[in-house]
């Protein structure tokens, strides 16, 4: 085995390639050629590390020193004086904005000390390409101790304890599911992994594919053989080639290794794992569209029941599980059920990944405790407002989820809380907004991404989110009419309550919340033709005209 | 089956576990209102118009498509749910035209009859609309896709009962469109013509290509002698364009209506229905005897002509050469007859009355010409006879009963029962028994090959032979039995297969509605007028002897093959520029 003194990380999750990286990379490496230390110092390319904000990023060990917002010229020095010379460059460590002060560790970041990475564990740490640096983090540790230690109904009851919900958006118990699909009738079952990640602006399954995807391997064979199916699919949005490229490489590494295919380390199991791509509908990120789409079928939603446990795939039983849910699941049978139960509150246990963006300091990746307080998201691990820009409300969930407006700032971010207020937590999407932003545009923006993913099966979410984003269009043009607030609301209700699946009853979620915590801004938008944020003041040639009172013409 | 109880606006009713709650409710005398819905066809629960409360439930359920469970508490009439499906109908009707008045389907109409029912008295949300253009390109029926409702009927019908798949959803949202795939249009799809599709439509989005305008055009032409042959499954139908029971046989009126219109023959199908039998007759035994291809499978559905021309080409050489009795109508009326009578061949204008769509195509397939014209001029479907007898205010059901005139009027029972599925198998073994053996049949009734059983089976003694016979309605139903044929697993002498569920009498061009109640009406209708029939084989039809006597000389003789036979066309399944 040979020793390298240094470990360069190089995080290459797709926010960071966009952003460069592959050149900091290459120039990396060209400078630790030319100084011939290629035996001493070695580079890694990482997943996403989770702080996307200052990417792209490079982390030295062993110290574990990060450089942020490294361009290629930078990568020059990073090399020159601390992987020849042993000085840190002062000039590319991050900043903390409140004490002005350089912090160089990676570990006395303050974005990461507040989080619990357990889904997030290896991303941004491993080479997702090195199926042994999975392994050297107890990777497929926890395959090999329900194969050879465990019953099926064994690792069904640590699942169950662990209180584990599904993290893709309903926040279903994992540990039922799994109980149900185990109790299918039928020989011939099917793991399903969702990696379809529609919602905009989240990227945690992403980045766990992209970064460590033997987790989810791992754990869709620690679930073939809790419910008895020989076969898995992921299924991954089209949107996602980097993933894809990493999936398809770690499940060929799996199975040179023997940990996937047949009898897999003599326990006479079998599992195999195939990638299905998605192409271009967020609506198949819905459990039964995206079983349609895998039979080649048009990715429309079905009624249920029969549900996909006991009549999923081709009419059989199929566990389907969100892909940061399946990436929980190692570490709960290593550590136990209870372990993770000991995390979150009583309903909602152990951790979740939070895509925290807009106006933020702080944006990116974060995973936390279920129950901390939004606020200390926020202004704590996020960093505050950046131009000390007040507070409006935080979107969460998407396009489907609601707001949380300043004065609920202080809720507790678990399911149940947020439910009560009338939006959820969902795929884990907070988008912090300032006094800036106007709640009717981005209300807006939402219905329409609905309206455009909507697969068009059933009348209410097909003509009723049209209709939705007509009369916001008309608002946000300036020509709004008195009666559109309370038509729009009947409408919201009618097709939240009549909607065939998830995607059209939560359609009308970002008007409903809007008309909870924000109908005076509406009103404002559809009476008094006045635009608070001056964004939809399209009857104005500034925002100062239309700020003044009375407006100016 | 174990049991489940529930209860539906208070009233408690038991069914098998599976049930719906849509099939529960009507146990119990509740009717919930549906749109998609199409018993055994369509059953997805899209239109949400059937939604009702579920206790416990979160969001409104679709009738159709919950399964009652035990102890289930269902609401069919609360105010939400009123509500609901006012709503869903005025999204509907936001999205569509507004032409009633001069639509196919004025006063015939589930959308028209569900807003009349619920009272719609305005549109609250109204708002832009997908334009899509017409299809015109098909001879057979017209597209009109901003009519449709998105139902979903026509394309599982299309899919799980024809199995040829010709037209489906295309593009997402709101912006789909049924349509057949990759831009094409219907002529250049594997549309088979068979308009099951029309059927279903609970709206004017799918309908008839209406040829009425050409008939009535001809029969003013003082030059032109306007001809017109009826199909058997006609006359137990028409009758429902007029308020009669589905399967009333209103023959006599339906000829006096007909004649009334201005015609200068009224002649029937069943006649040359009859000479089929003859040639299709002797075309079998001729392939037994000199061990041509078997199965013989008949070839009078031109739906069905199409499917095997797209889907099985390669199966083409057991297809028998003989043309339908439309067809052979068509050429003998510009040849024999016209000779008969005297007329110039060119001044015959041939109209046929048919059940059906696809017929319009044949008419004009190229080879449909052995008369030197072409031999079939225009086909009316059952629907625009009936609007012609509407526009001519003929009062049908006032009628006296009148006769067909001669010589291409004549027929027997054997004849009329080609409306049905297994009549022209059961036609076929009465003549091919009684030529073989030389004996009278015991009974003319061959119960074996009738119903409404999707694939039927029998064994015919006939003589030394064991006639094995088979028998297909639907094409999803002919797939197995041509499947069967590619793997070498069937063993029969003849197989009929018709293109439409039921037969002709559930032909795309039928009246609306057409569901399995009345056609199976429709069939008891069929074997009633063959009953009342005097003769009821076809070689016992003397207009049939004579024309063998003074024109075609003897089945499959020369004159025969020139103007009663005909070639296939392999199509394959992809159009290729």
């Amino acid at each position: 085995m040979h020793y390298y003194r240094s470990h360069v990380l190089v995080c290459a999750g797709s926010t960071c390639v966009t952003s460069g990286c592959r050149a900091v990379k290459e120039t990396i490496l060209e400078g630790i050629k030319s100084h011939q230390l290629e035996e001493e110092i070695k580079v890694v390319e990482t997943g996403c590390m989770g702080f996307c904000e200052l990417g792209p990023l490079v982390v030295v060990y062993p110290e574990g020193v990060m450089y942020c917002r490294v361009k290629a010229e930078d990568a020059a020095v990073i090399v020159n004086e601390h992987l020849l010379k042993g000085r840190i460059v002062k000039q590319l460590l991050y900043q903390d904005p409140n004490t002005r002060k350089p912090v160089p560790l990676v570990k006395d970041l303050h974005f990461l000390s507040k989080q619990t990475k357990i889904a997030m564990r290896n991303a941004g740490l491993i080479n997702p390409k090195d199926i042994e640096e999975y392994i050297a983090g107890e990777g497929y540790f926890a395959l090999a101790k329900v194969l050879s230690s465990m019953s099926p109904e064994e690792v069904i009851i640590e699942i169950k304890k662990s209180g584990l919900r599904g993290r893709g958006g309903a926040g279903f118990l994992t540990g039922l599911k799994w109980e149900f699909t185990a109790k299918a009738q039928g020989t011939q079952k099917y793991v399903v992994c969702n990696g379809d990640e529609g919602v905009p602006g989240v990227f945690m399954d992403r980045s766990i594919l992209e970064g460590d995807p033997h987790s989810v391997i791992e754990a869709m064979a620690v679930a073939g053989y809790a419910i008895g199916a020989d076969q898995g699919y992921v299924y991954v949005r089209a949107e996602y080639p980097l993933a894809v490229e990493k999936l398809r490489h770690a499940i060929n590494q799996a199975c040179e290794y023997g940990l996937l295919g047949e009898n897999i380390l003599g326990s006479g199991f079998n599992f195999d794992v195939n990638i299905r791509v998605g192409a271009g509908a967020f609506v198949c990120g819905e459990e039964t569209a995206l079983l349609a789409s895998i039979e080649g079928r048009r990715g429309e939603p079905r009624p249920r029941p029969p549900f996909p446990a006991n009549e999923g795939l081709w009419g059989k039983p199929t566990l389907i599980n969100n892909v940061e849910t399946f990436s929980s699941i190692p570490p709960i049978i290593l550590k136990g059920g209870e372990w993770y139960a000991s995390m979150g509150t009583e309903k909602s246990k152990g951790t979740k990944v939070f895509a925290l963006t807009g106006k933020v300091n702080n944006t990116g990746l974060i995973e936390i405790p279920m129950g901390i307080p939004l606020e200390e998201i926020i202004f704590d691990i996020g960093g505050g407002i950046p131009d000390d820009k007040k507070l409006k409300a935080v979107q969460t969930g998407g396009p489907t989820g609601g707001f949380i407006p300043a004065e609920h700032v202080n809720v507790n971010m678990d399911y149940e809380s947020l439910d009560e207020l009338g939006t959820q937590i969902g795929s884990g999407s907070l988008t912090v907004l300032d006094e800036d932003t106007c709640v009717v545009d981005l209300v807006k923006f939402f219905v329409e991404f609905c309206q455009e993913e909507s697969c068009g099966k059933c009348a209410p979410c097909r003509i009723g989110t049209k209709r939705m984003l007509e009369i916001l269009e008309r608002i946000t043009r300036g020509e709004g009419k008195v009666e559109d607030i309370e038509a729009l609301e009947k409408l919201c209700n009618y097709i939240k309550n009549t909607a065939l699946c998830g995607l059209g009853q939560a359609a009308p979620n970002p008007v409903l919340s809007m008309l909870r915590y924000f109908r005076p801004e509406l009103e404002a938008h559809v009476r008094d033709k006045h635009y608070p944020a001056s964004v939809c003041a399209f009857p104005f040639d500034s925002p100062c005209q239309n700020t003044v009172e009375g407006g100016v013409r | 089956m174990p049991m489940v109880t529930l209860t539906i606006d208070g009233k408690e009713v038991q069914v098998e576990q599976g049930t719906t709650v849509l099939e529960a409710a009507k146990k119990v005398n509740i009717n919930i209102p549906t749109l998609c819905y199409l018993k055994d066809i369509n059953v997805i629960g899209a239109c949400r118009v059937c939604v009702v409360e579920v206790k416990g439930a979160r969001t409104l359920q679709a009738a159709c498509v919950t399964p009652a469970a035990e102890n289930m508490v269902v609401l069919t009439n609360t105010p939400a749910v009123r509500n609901s499906r006012r709503m869903t109908l005025e999204l509907i009707l936001s999205n569509h035209p507004f032409e009633c008045l001069t639509c196919v389907r004025n006063q015939n109409c589930e959308l028209q009859s569900l807003a009349e029912a619920f009272g719609i008295r305005e549109v609250r949300y109204t708002g832009a609309n997908p334009e899509h253009k017409e299809d015109n390109s098909s001879v057979s029926l017209v597209r009109d896709p901003d009519k449709c409702i998105l139902c979903r009927r026509c394309v599982s019908v299309c899919e799980k009962v024809q199995t040829v798949c010709a037209i489906g959803p295309q593009g997402r949202g709101f912006e789909t469109v049924i349509a057949p795939g990759v831009d094409m249009v219907l002529a250049e799809s594997n549309c088979v013509n068979c308009s099951q599709c029309v059927l279903v439509c609970p709206t004017g989005a799918l309908c008839e290509r209406d040829q009425t305008e050409q008939v009535w055009a001809a029969l003013a032409d003082p030059k032109k002698h306007v001809v017109v042959q009826t199909a058997p499954a006609v006359r137990v139908s028409i009758g429902e364009m007029f308020g009669k029971e589905p399967g009333s046989v209103a023959t006599g009126q339906m000829v006096a209506a007909i004649r009334k219109l201005g015609f200068d023959k009224v002649f029937d199908t069943d006649f040359t229905a009859d000479l089929t039998i003859m040639e299709e007759g002797s075309e079998l035994l001729e392939r037994v005897k000199t061990g041509g291809t078997l199965p013989l499978i008949t070839s009078c559905s031109p739906g069905w002509i199409k499917f095997i021309e797209h889907f099985y080409p390669t199966l083409l050489p057991h297809v028998s050469t003989c043309k339908s009795p439309q067809q052979m109508f068509g050429a003998l009326a510009k040849t024999f007859y016209a000779e008969k009578a005297g007329v110039d061949p060119a001044d015959v204008f041939s109209v046929s009355i048919m059940p059906c769509t696809a017929k319009k195509f044949e008419a004009q397939r190229p080879e449909m010409n052995a008369s030197g014209y072409q031999d079939v001029d225009v086909v009316l479907t059952t629907r625009e006879l009936g609007r012609m007898f509407k526009q001519a205010g003929i009062d049908f059901n006032e009628l006296p009963e009148e006769n067909y005139d001669d010589p291409l009027g004549i027929s027997t029972g054997a004849a009329v029962i080609f409306g049905a599925t297994g009549g022209v198998m059961e036609a076929a073994l009465r003549t091919v028994y009684e030529i073989v053996t030389g004996n009278t049949l015991a009974s003319v009734d061959f119960v074996d090959v009738r119903g409404l059983e999707g694939v039927k089976e029998a064994t015919v003694k006939v003589g030394d032979l064991d006639v094995k016979v088979a028998v297909a309605h639907g094409l999803g139903n002919a797939r197995k039995l041509l499947d069967a044929l590619q793997a070498g697993e069937a063993n029969y002498h003849f197989i009929e297969i018709m293109c439409c569920p039921g037969g002709c009498i559930g032909g795309g061009g039928q009246p609306i509605p057409t569901n399995y109640e009345i056609r199976q009406k429709r069939i008891n209708g069929i074997y009633t007028a063959d009953e009342a029939m005097t003769l009821r084989k076809s070689h016992e039809n003397p207009a049939i002897q004579q024309l063998y006597k003074e024109y075609l000389e003897k089945p499959l003789g020369h004159k025969s093959h020139e103007l009663l036979h005909t070639k296939y066309t392999p199509r394959g399944q992809f159009k290729v520029d």
